[in-house]
């Protein structure tokens, strides 16, 4: 889907609100609708010969679910485990996912006008899992498609091919 | 009937319970059988929607029989009789065979609650309905109104004391106009309450009529006086929504001798209750009771005379005999609850994260001072007491031993070998293995039809063995063990085998794509489509080859598989394999450096501390170690695993020797932690499959840890 279809379809649905985290330098915004919820970093069960930047499983309340590192995934320039460190749950159609990032902001609401489609620039995030640029004052905020980024392949959270 | 369940309950082994189960899972094919009837479109029928009720009353007609409840079965395979006909499209499904099968469905129910009741009295009979079904799928066609004019003597109630026979009680003419006086007697119902419905009847619609109490002379009954200037049929008709036609009887008040037969009945009750107690010995009274059902023997009489006046007794024995109804029903249904499977599985995780959370307060109580905290200390100690009996009682609601469902097989078959003129032996293996109670639930039926398939079709007549040289005795062997991360459960006869031959031509017959050059597993797999059997006849048993379609839709349900392996003339076995989601495993925790992994402890043959000398390295750097005579593949964890060494002190000295479909392999690792039973959780369900895990558990501490897939691991390191 074009980027344009998307912010169209954004802006035929009015405002939404974001969840806003942080990654190195940068902010980032996701549906706040996929976010179950926000916990510690707790060390994960390592799994073998799963990508670097899947930390490995933990146990929430009896389900087992894998963490992904944002910060490993996005090449930042360093990614370090302390207090702050943040796991955001996400549940994505029928799995549930945990995120690690530096930390969470704030939840807020943009408006279509708000959101102006991104820049086709290479970077390490498929530009498809891009929803586009928000604006809020001076901050500017990436807004992905966090269902979208979690169901790619080179995710390795799906089995290749299924 | 009556003495088959009396016989039953009283054989070696408690078969009560499984008559619980039975019940309730009949009652459910009962209530989903009429739920279909009921959407089922005549004018274009699915066959998806025939087939499913077919499946229903074949369901409950297995189980009926399995239990001896003959009655039942008899009425059950007259319906199914006719609904192999309306599936096989040799009939057009019309009103009238949705009429009667709702009818048969209700009588099923209540032949269904009398047997749960113990009752031992005459069962009402079927044999109306029989006929009815019978004519049906002979394809006549009744009048339409049959059933519905002549609902008396087709039905008498169980209680056939009563002196309301048909011929007293003529239905008035139809389109009779003006209004006329009834008397409308609703009853026998399991809930009197379903008669309070048809007050409202005429509460709601615009002139109908009125009708007002009568007292009722059976506390399973209402009577009703009704005025009203509708015909008896559309009387009928609208009562149809809340009670069953033949439950209900409409006499003109006129019809004088009826209320005096009405009175007298109750004097009949009341003394049958009262000479039970006064007789004193209870089989006595219970004797009494069984051989008079209707006309009252002398000492009722007698009792008749005694007891004046009558309506003294009248007002008390009804009530008691509701009472002691609804005593019995009570007990009935507090024995089990059914409980959704998510509900048990929210319970068991939330008492795992209390376990969790209390283990940690009690690591955090450690530094206090005793004397200081004495009654936090104390409510801790409660805490840490209750949450582990919370948590055993938790799990155990949920794992029961598959001896629970083998156990039920070997009445099956015994009455299955007596019916078929065969001589069958049951050999159980593997009964101790623990199974979730929603996969135990969902497999009891696919193995049952299983069982029965291997006892009637499998296993060949006493002389037909003997001829062929094979042990007179046939032998039906159920085993159930845990195997490469699944539950499989074989269900293997040594009988006559599946014939290649017979499956490809009937396929043929029905007009399947099939070839010569299809693969045995292939043409096995062929039986798995609805509606095919080989078998030459189609018995009561089985033969309609319902069986295995149900068997395959039930276990793919479950996402398992179902594999045949057969060779004519030597027998046939089915494989169930079920996924571990559920299942509890009791595993054996190894330590490599800080990593923890669960081995299942089946596959455990031993353990030993390594001697250096005994490991030989050979090509491609593959070492093999030498135990007691054999050499056998190594496997070091910390290499599949990619175990990073913190403490590079530590080193793998202790190997686990695993056993997994007779190969051997000794695994390497740290340490070893313990043995505990562990609740196998399901990595794929939010990620995606390991190589060489089968799953995951939950320690103590709340920490992940991994069981091995021991079968996967033996295959990779024996390839």
């Amino acid at each position: 889907m074009s980027v344009i279809g998307k912010t169209a379809e954004i802006a035929s649905s009015g405002a939404r609100e974001y969840l806003t985290f942080r990654l190195d330098q940068e902010e980032y915004g996701i549906d706040i609708l996929k976010v179950q919820e926000i916990r510690g970093y707790e060390p994960p069960t390592r799994i073998a010969h799963a990508p670097e930047f899947i930390k490995g499983v933990v146990n929430l309340r009896g389900t087992i679910i894998p963490i992904v590192d944002m910060r490993l995934k996005f090449n930042c320039s360093q990614a370090e485990y302390n207090s702050f460190t943040v796991v955001i749950i996400l549940n994505l159609r029928n799995r549930v996912v945990g995120i690690v990032v530096d930390s969470v902001s704030d939840v807020m609401e943009l408006a279509a006008d708000n959101i102006k489609a991104a820049p086709d620039i290479e970077s390490v995030i498929d530009n498809d899992c891009i929803l586009g640029l928000g604006s809020v004052g001076e901050r500017m905020l990436i807004l992905l498609d966090i269902e979208k980024l979690m169901s790619s392949v080179d995710m390795g959270l799906v089995a290749a091919g299924g | 009937m009556g003495e088959t369940f009396q016989e039953g309950a009283g054989a070696d082994f408690d078969l009560s319970q499984f008559y619980q189960i039975f019940f309730e899972e009949a009652g459910e094919n009962l209530d989903q059988m009429e739920h279909m009837l009921l959407d089922l479109d005549l004018e274009k029928a699915d066959d998806e929607e025939l087939n499913g009720i077919f499946r229903c009353a074949h369901s409950i007609k297995g189980g009926a029989a399995t239990f001896g409840f003959s009655d039942v079965a008899e009425l059950t395979h007259q319906m199914e009789s006719l609904l192999d006909r309306l599936r096989r499209h040799e009939l057009q499904p019309i009103p009238q065979m949705v009429d009667v099968l709702l009818e048969s469905a209700d009588a099923s129910r209540s032949l269904l609650a009398r047997h749960q009741a113990g009752a031992q009295d005459e069962p009402p009979s079927t044999a109306h309905l029989v006929k009815r079904i019978s004519e049906l799928a002979a394809g006549m066609v009744p009048a339409q109104d049959a059933p519905v004019m002549a609902p008396k003597p087709q039905s008498p109630p169980p209680s056939a004391t009563i002196a309301q026979a048909a011929p007293a009680a003529p239905s008035a003419p139809a389109g009779a106009a003006g209004p006329r006086r009834l008397q409308v007697r609703i009853g026998p119902l399991d809930r009197i309450e379903q008669a309070d419905a048809i007050k409202e009847l005429f509460r709601d619609i615009p002139g109908l009529g009125s009708i007002s109490d009568l007292p009722s002379d059976d506390a399973a009954a209402r009577l009703f006086a009704v005025e009203t200037s509708s015909t008896d049929s559309d009387l009928l008709d609208l009562f149809a929504f809340h009670v069953a036609k033949e439950q209900v009887q409409i006499t003109a008040v006129s019809a004088g001798p009826d209320a005096s037969s009405s009175a007298s009945k109750p004097v009949h009750d009341d003394l049958r209750l009262d000479s039970e107690v006064a007789t004193g010995p209870a089989d006595e009274a219970y004797g009494f009771f069984k051989n008079a059902p209707g006309s009252p023997g002398g000492d009722a009489a007698h009792a008749i005379q005694a007891i004046e006046p009558a309506s003294a007794v009248t007002r008390i024995a009804p009530k008691a005999a509701t009472e002691a109804k609804a005593g019995s029903q009570a007990q009935m249904e507090s024995t089990t609850i059914r409980v959704a499977v998510n509900k048990v599985d929210q319970l068991i995780n939330l008492v795992g994260e209390l376990v969790i959370t209390q283990a940690m307060l009690a690591q955090n109580s450690l530094g206090l001072d005793s004397a200081e905290h004495q009654q936090l200390l104390a409510g801790l100690a409660d805490l840490d007491r209750n949450t582990r009996d919370l948590q055993e009682s938790v799990m155990s609601i949920r794992m029961i031993p598959m001896s629970i469902v083998f156990s039920r097989f070997p009445r099956m078959l015994r009455d299955l070998a007596n019916k078929l003129g065969k001589k069958v032996d049951l050999v159980t293996l593997g009964e101790a293995t623990e199974l979730d109670k929603g996969l135990v639930e969902k497999i009891t039926d696919p193995l049952t039809h299983l069982v029965r398939n291997s006892g009637d079709h499998g296993i060949e007549m006493p002389a037909e063995r003997l001829a062929k040289g094979k042990p007179e005795h046939g032998t039906i062997t159920l085993s159930a063990s845990h195997q490469g991360g699944s539950i499989v459960i074989e269900v293997k006869d040594d009988g006559k085998g599946l014939s290649r031959e017979k499956i490809l031509s009937k396929a043929r017959e029905r007009g399947m794509d099939v070839s010569d050059q299809m693969s045995d597993a292939d043409v096995w797999q062929l039986i798995f489509a609805p509606g095919f059997s080989t078998a030459e006849v189609v018995t009561d048993v089985s033969g309609r080859g319902v069986g295995m379609d149900v068997v395959k839709r039930n276990i793919a349900a479950l996402n398992g598989t179902v594999e045949i392996d057969s060779s004519e003339g030597f027998g046939t076995k089915v494989s169930v394999r079920l996924p571990l989601t559920l299942a509890i495993m009791d595993g054996m925790s190894v330590g490599v450096d800080e990593e923890v992994y669960i081995l299942p402890l089946s596959s455990v043959v031993e353990s030993f501390q390594v001697n250096p000398d005994d490991v030989n390295t050979v090509a491609q750097g593959s070492q093999l170690v030498k135990v007691r005579d054999e050499y056998m593949p190594v496997i070091a964890l910390e290499r599949i695993f990619q175990v990073p060494r913190l403490d590079p002190q530590k080193s793998s000295t202790i190997m686990v020797v695993v056993e997994a479909d007779g190969n051997r392999v000794a695994l390497l690792v740290d340490e070893l932690l313990g043995q505990h039973q562990v609740v196998v959780k399901n990595l794929e369900s939010n990620y995606r499959k390991v190589p060489n895990v089968s799953g995951a558990t939950i320690l103590g501490d709340g920490r992940v840890a991994l069981i091995l897939d021991i079968g996967g691991l033996v295959r990779r390191a024996r390839h």
